[in-house]
């Protein structure tokens, strides 16, 4: 385990300098950077065969152990795949992202922030703690959004960065609720402990909302439906990122976590109908608008929430063939939606466009990338002999025989195939085949650095389809046990004799031609269609909604604030003492005065002194008279802060006192002449809410001798200052050790207050100067 | 408003205050002080000299701006509670050395020691930004 966490913190160090790696190191500098990632897969290939044989690692590094959170690494055979994964396709794309950004002048920038993205990911799926993913979840949200912007000097890349990062935040942050109802529930939020308590959660009364709150942070991440429209809208982000984030890891992210979850939360219900419907809506969606797109990227991107809904779909129906069937899309589909995307980049960087109406025939120009993207293409409509060939039947075997809705499931499934089927040969016609089309310039034949991670991919699809029982052993069957434990073995053949569920292969084939060969005349029509008829746009309805709040709380700020400090002030005394008096006379009792001891001589002069001055300072005719005079009330007060005995206090108040005055006098000389601005009637007023102030906090004082709350801790804090802090004053160890984490957020407070002053008086100033 | 006599005082007195408030944060722990009032008498003595100078001499003679040791000061506050992760206990418990010293006295510093040296500087730091700017207004 240790090994691990090393290598996440060299990875993040490798984010830190990628910049310096980028500018310094020429023109292949990103290979060394893949590398590194490519070590990362290696180190992870190692520990294989300790999680194929059911083991598991566990670390933990306590942080707030009363809050639950801690910082916890776990890897057992599903974080293990999905590392794999992620380390993989990350290699792959650094190399890629090395050439493709080659002509972009932040280009260090990107790298940084695809590698951090890479560390967040990959501690997610490493987690041991549901506070520790759900902070490396934010983190990949975050890297998300600066991506999708990188190309921030274009409106479009701006606000699909801000909805997806609104999206996924907010999706997020109702995650981390259902996260701290699991804890309550379970006293722990340590998955390997939540594991054991699968039970006793989905017996708990929180067990709804608990799942309610979680399911909105997977299904945003994962871009289900009705949050599926950022996605396509983050495909302004440059191609690398389209590959890696988009399609291969991040928004599997929410998979994952319903993954994880499976065993603790699943099966129930509740659990079966939401995932099943929302994934079927998804999938069926995708699959829709990614028939009657035009643009190579949107196409992908909607295949790509249509996988997504079979995924969510798979793990709602929670048979032992259904999350065989999940693990294995997931893989099948990271290996061709990963090489699909680079090939749309490279497409994009050697043609000059994405449309599929004006290429063609790029088969002569690139031949090594059109037989990849060829092979990928295949795999994606789940033809033979590719990996989403076996991926395909296993979907099928799972819907086959379901209870209730499993007939409308699986010709949900037969359709969205169908539609894949039909896209993948369009894809390939279009694309490759057929007479040389393109815009612009004759294309040029890609690099290397562009070709290698969709040529690695391919073949991998290609081999693991052919021997598929290499890979399921050490890495698939671990990790369906992770979810299921005490599945059997895994067998995964391509040829698996004549069943229904060949048949329905046929059947999905013969009508995704036939849906083909109409693809030219309906696909006009569907653009058409869409563009016309369905007005309606999420992407939209969610901008419309968020114009309406921001104007929304315009107005209440401008109802509320009314920039002028003495209002402030009046409200703020006035809702105080409204409020405490309410309180105090609902309780009132008459003060005992005989548990007092009464004043001594020097207590009352000093309290004569105080009120004398307090008076004249409300009646003094100049403005130094009636600041020296308050500077007076509060000396006295220090004074009787000394009579009994807190000289903290009393020092604190003679040296604020002091500074106080200091600072009076420095600006004094620039203050208008002292007149008298306020009328009789606004001084009345102001004498009466002096008056309800006042008179709350002696009654609040009157109160405070009768109520004695829990004396153990005073008691506590002074007793335990020397023996627990080696302390002998006890204020001083209660605000910098007892209670130092309070003392934290007031320093930060009183920061944010300076910075405040700074901002005002310098745009003040600014201002003053401009006119 | 420049007087000689105000100018000499301050420039005498205030490596004396400095000295005093680093002494009053020090004895903190176990007699009447600590980080925040021990700020206060630091920020007291360079608002005095800028009474007597004015605010850009006072910042020169601070060397390093207001806001710098409002920085360090909050960083500081915050690395303090890290070293308690390390020693395998929950964030911001305070972990003490002892470090033995000739004639047998004896040395503890510990992080509350470095949070309330975090609070003196973040304090002091406050202060000033609030009051040069007024100042300079």
């Amino acid at each position: 385990m240790n090994g691990i966490l090393i290598y996440l913190l060299a990875l993040l160090i490798t984010a830190i300098m990628s910049p310096a790696i980028i500018q310094r190191g020429g023109r292949h500098a990103a290979w060394l950077l893949g590398l590194i990632s490519a070590a990362g897969f290696a180190m992870f290939l190692t520990y294989a065969p300790l999680t194929a044989s059911g083991g598991e690692l566990f670390l933990t590094i306590n942080w707030l152990p009363e809050l639950y959170l801690n910082f916890s690494l776990y890897l057992d055979g599903l974080s293990l795949f999905f590392a794999l994964l992620i380390t993989g396709m990350g290699a792959l794309v650094l190399v890629f992202a090395g050439k493709y950004m080659q002509p972009y002048p932040l280009k260090h920038r990107f790298f940084f922030l695809i590698i951090l993205f890479e560390f967040a990911m990959l501690s997610l799926v490493l987690s041991g703690n549901f506070f520790t993913m759900f902070i490396f979840w934010e983190l990949t949200s975050v890297t998300s959004f600066l991506l999708v912007g990188f190309n921030h000097e274009k409106p479009e890349a701006r606000n699909a960065a801000l909805q997806a990062l609104l999206i996924t935040v907010s999706g997020g942050l109702a995650m981390m609720a259902g996260f701290i109802m699991l804890g309550q529930a379970v006293g722990s939020l340590e998955i390997p402990e939540l594991l054991q308590s699968g039970a006793l959660i989905r017996n708990h009364p929180h067990y709804l909302p608990a799942l309610l709150l979680i399911l909105a942070g997977a299904f945003t991440k994962s871009a289900q439906f009705p949050f599926h429209f950022w996605l396509p809208g983050a495909m302004q982000a440059p191609s690398p990122v389209s590959a890696f984030l988009h399609s291969a890891t991040m928004v599997k992210a929410g998979i994952y976590l319903l993954m994880r979850l499976s065993p603790v939360m699943g099966g129930t219900p509740e659990w079966k109908y939401v995932l099943t419907i929302t994934g079927a809506i998804t999938m069926l969606l995708g699959g829709y608008f990614a028939y009657s797109q035009t643009d190579f990227k949107k196409v992908l991107a909607y295949t790509t929430i249509s996988a997504l809904g079979i995924l969510v779909l798979m793990l709602g129906v929670d048979t032992d063939i259904s999350i065989k069937a999940a693990i294995i899309f997931l893989l099948v589909h990271a290996l061709y939606k990963g090489a699909l995307f680079m090939i749309a980049g490279l497409i994009d960087k050697s043609a000059g466009s994405r449309d599929l109406r004006k290429l063609g025939g790029l088969f002569r120009v690139m031949p090594v990338a059109a037989v990849a993207a060829i092979i990928s293409l295949l795999s994606m409509a789940g033809l033979p002999p590719m990996i989403g060939f076996i991926g395909k039947e296993l979907i099928y075997e799972a819907k086959i025989g379901l209870p209730d809705i499993g007939n409308f499931l699986l010709a949900a499934g037969v359709l969205t195939n169908v539609i894949m089927v039909a896209i993948s040969l369009a894809l390939i016609f279009n694309l490759f085949l057929g007479p040389l089309k393109y815009p612009g310039e004759r294309p040029r034949r890609p690099a290397l650095a562009l070709r290698i991670g969709p040529m690695i991919l391919a073949s991998v699809s290609l081999v693991f389809g052919l021997f598929p029982s290499t890979v399921a052993d050490l890495l698939l069957r671990p990790a369906i046990t992770s979810i299921r434990p005490g599945i059997g073995t895994l067998k995964l053949a391509l040829w698996h004799g004549f069943n229904e569920v060949l048949l329905v292969s046929f059947v999905t084939v013969a009508a995704g031609v036939t849906l083909f060969l109409l693809y030219r005349k309906v696909n006009p029509v569907l653009t058409r269609f869409n563009n016309e008829v369905i007005t309606f746009r999420f992407a939209d309805a969610f901008n419309k909604g968020l114009d309406f709040f921001l104007s929304l709380t315009k107005k209440k700020t401008a109802l509320v604030q009314s920039g002028y400090q003495r209002y402030y002030l009046m409200a703020i005394f006035v809702m105080t003492s409204a409020l405490a008096w309410y309180q105090i006379a609902y309780s009132w009792k008459a003060p005992e005065f005989i548990a007092v001891t009464p004043p001594g001589f020097y207590e009352l002069m000093i309290v004569a002194v105080i009120a004398a001055s307090t008076i004249y300072a409300a009646l003094a005719k100049s403005r130094l008279a009636a600041i020296l005079s308050l500077g007076t009330t509060g000396y006295g007060i220090a004074l009787l802060f000394i009579i009994y005995g807190a000289i903290d206090v009393a020092i604190t108040m003679i040296l604020t006192e002091t500074l106080v005055l200091v600072l009076f006098m420095a600006v004094i000389y620039h203050l208008p002449k002292f007149t008298n601005f306020s009328s009789k009637m606004s001084r009345l007023r102001d004498a009466a809410i002096a008056l309800l102030a006042g008179g709350f906090m002696t009654g609040l004082v009157l109160k405070a001798g009768q109520i004695n709350l829990n004396p153990k801790i005073s008691e506590f804090y002074t007793e335990n200052a020397l023996s627990m802090a080696h302390g002998k004053n006890t204020v001083n160890v209660i605000l910098v050790d007892f209670r130092a984490l309070d003392t934290l957020g007031e320093i930060t407070v009183l920061v944010i207050a300076a910075i405040g002053v700074t901002a005002l008086l310098k745009l003040i100033t600014k201002k003053g100067s401009a006119t | 408003m420049r007087s000689q006599l105000l100018q000499m005082a301050a420039s005498r007195l205030l490596p004396v205050t400095m000295i005093l408030s680093l002494l009053v944060f020090y004895r903190g722990h176990n007699d009447p002080g600590g980080g925040f009032i021990g700020g206060l008498m630091a920020a007291a003595g360079f608002v005095f000299y800028a009474l007597a100078f004015d605010t850009r001499e006072a910042e020169k003679k601070l060397r390093v701006s207001p806001l710098m040791l409002i920085a360090s000061g909050l960083s500081i506050a915050f690395i303090s509670t890290l070293p308690a992760l390390f020693a395998g206990n929950p964030f911001f418990t305070g972990e003490w050395v002892s470090i033995s010293l000739p004639f047998s006295a004896k040395l503890k510093p510990g992080t509350p020691m470095l949070f309330d040296f975090g609070v003196y500087l973040t304090v002091w730091g406050i202060m000033l930004t609030v009051i040069f700017n007024i100042m300079e207004e």
